[in-house]
C-alpha cells in the first residue's frame, strides 16, 4: 500500500495527538481546585469573619495545585510551537 | 502529496522560543525578533519581550519619580499622590508582615515590593496592547533564579553548616532527592508564572485572531479582566507569597 504521508507529516500529526494527550493533565488540578474551593466555601460559611484569610489561603493552595496542569500545558505548547522532535529529525 | 518539508523550518525555534506558524491567520502571540546582534559568536535578538519590559520599567520609573517628589514635599496632612504612595507602602509592608511574621525586615519588604510590582505590571500590560513580558520563559526563569538565590542566601546565612547537613536528613540515602527538591523550586516558580500568563496570552490572541469583527467589540473586556488583571494579580501574589513562605521556612528550620 502506497501512503502519501511524509516523515515530517507523521511527526507533526503525532505531536498534535501528544499535545492533546498532554492536556489531560488539566483534569487533576481541576478536581483539586474544586475540592479546595468547596472547603473554602464551607469554612467561610462556618466562620464568615475569617473570609479574607480563608480566601487568600484557598487561592494560594489552588495556584500551587495548578502547577501540574501547567506542566502539561507547557509541554503541549512546546509540541506545537517549538517542536523538539521535528528539530531532531531535520538535523539527522 | 502535501509538501510539509517546505513549511518545516518555520517550526524551528530560536533562542527566544516560538516562531510564527500561524502567521497567515492573524493569530499572533509569538515573540518577534526585532534587532539582531552578535553575542560572542551567536546571533541573538532584541525581542518584543525586551521592548515591552522596558516600557513597563519606564512606567515604574516615572511613577517612582513622581512618588519621590511627593514624599520629598510631604505634608503633615497627606493629600493626593502622597496618600497613594503611603497606602501602597503600608499595604506592602502589611502583606510581608502577614506572611513572615517576626522575621520581617525592611530589606524583605523592599525585595518583595519590587518584585510584586514588576510582575503585576508585566502581567497586566496586555490590556494596553503589549505582549506580556512574563509570557517569555526567559523573564520568569530570571525572576525565579533571583528568588531562589534569596532563599538559599538566607538558608546559608541563618543555618550555617546545617544548611548542607539538612540535605542528608532523615537518612543519607535521600540526599539526591533533597538536592533535586531544592532546585525544583526554580522550575516550579518559573513555570507556574510562565504557564499562567502564556495561557492568557494565547487565549486572548486566539479570540482576537479567529473571530469576526463584531465579536471583538466590548466582549474582550471581560476576557482581559479575567485573564490579564485577575489571573495576573493572583500570580503576582502567589509568586511573592511562595518566596516568603520558603524564606520563612528556611529561617525557622
Amino acid at each position: 500500500m502506497n501512503s502519501n504521508i511524509t516523515n515530517e507529516g507523521l511527526i507533526l500529526a503525532c505531536s498534535a495527538i501528544g499535545a492533546g494527550i498532554a492536556m489531560i493533565a488539566g483534569v487533576g488540578p481541576g478536581i483539586g481546585q474544586g475540592i479546595a474551593a468547596g472547603y473554602g466555601a464551607s469554612a467561610v460559611g462556618r466562620n464568615p469573619g475569617a473570609k479574607g484569610d480563608v480566601t487568600s489561603t484557598m487561592l494560594l493552595g489552588q495556584a500551587v495545585a495548578e502547577t501540574t496542569g501547567l506542566y502539561g500545558l507547557v509541554i503541549a505548547l512546546l509540541l506545537f510551537y517549538a517542536n523538539p522532535l521535528l528539530n531532531r529529525f531535520l538535523k539527522l | 502529496m502535501v509538501n510539509v518539508a517546505a513549511n518545516a523550518p518555520l517550526l524551528l525555534s530560536g533562542v527566544g522560543g516560538m516562531r510564527a506558524v500561524l502567521s497567515g491567520d492573524g493569530v499572533d502571540f509569538f515573540i518577534h525578533e526585532l534587532v539582531p546582534y552578535n553575542f560572542f559568536g551567536h546571533t541573538v535578538y532584541l525581542t518584543t519581550t525586551h521592548v515591552c519590559e522596558l516600557i513597563v520599567i519606564v512606567g515604574i520609573i516615572i511613577f517612582a519619580l513622581v512618588a519621590r517628589h511627593s514624599i520629598m514635599h510631604a505634608k503633615t496632612v497627606p493629600t493626593g499622590m502622597q496618600n497613594v504612595v503611603e497606602l501602597l507602602v503600608e499595604t506592602l509592608e502589611k502583606y510581608v508582615r502577614s506572611a513572615m511574621g517576626t522575621h520581617t525586615k525592611p530589606s524583605y519588604v523592599n525585595y518583595i515590593g519590587t518584585i510584586i510590582l514588576l510582575i503585576f505590571l508585566c502581567n497586566i500590560s496586555g490590556i494596553i496592547g503589549l505582549r506580556a513580558p512574563t509570557a517569555d520563559y526567559g523573564t520568569t526563569l530570571c525572576l525565579a533564579i533571583f528568588s531562589v538565590s534569596m532563599i538559599q542566601y538566607n538558608n546559608i546565612k541563618h543555618n550555617k553548616i546545617a544548611a548542607f547537613t539538612s540535605l542528608f536528613k532523615p537518612i543519607p540515602l535521600l540526599f539526591p532527592i533533597n538536592l533535586i527538591g531544592e532546585f525544583a523550586t526554580v522550575v516550579s516558580l518559573s513555570l507556574r508564572l510562565f504557564g499562567n500568563v502564556m495561557a492568557g496570552t494565547v487565549m486572548i490572541a486566539l479570540y482576537y485572531g479567529m473571530l469576526p469583527i463584531f465579536a471583538k467589540i466590548g466582549i474582550p473586556a471581560f476576557l482581559h479582566a479575567y485573564l490579564d488583571v485577575f489571573s495576573g494579580a493572583i500570580q503576582a501574589y502567589v509568586f511573592t507569597m511562595l518566596t516568603m513562605v520558603f524564606i520563612t521556612d528556611k529561617l525557622e528550620g
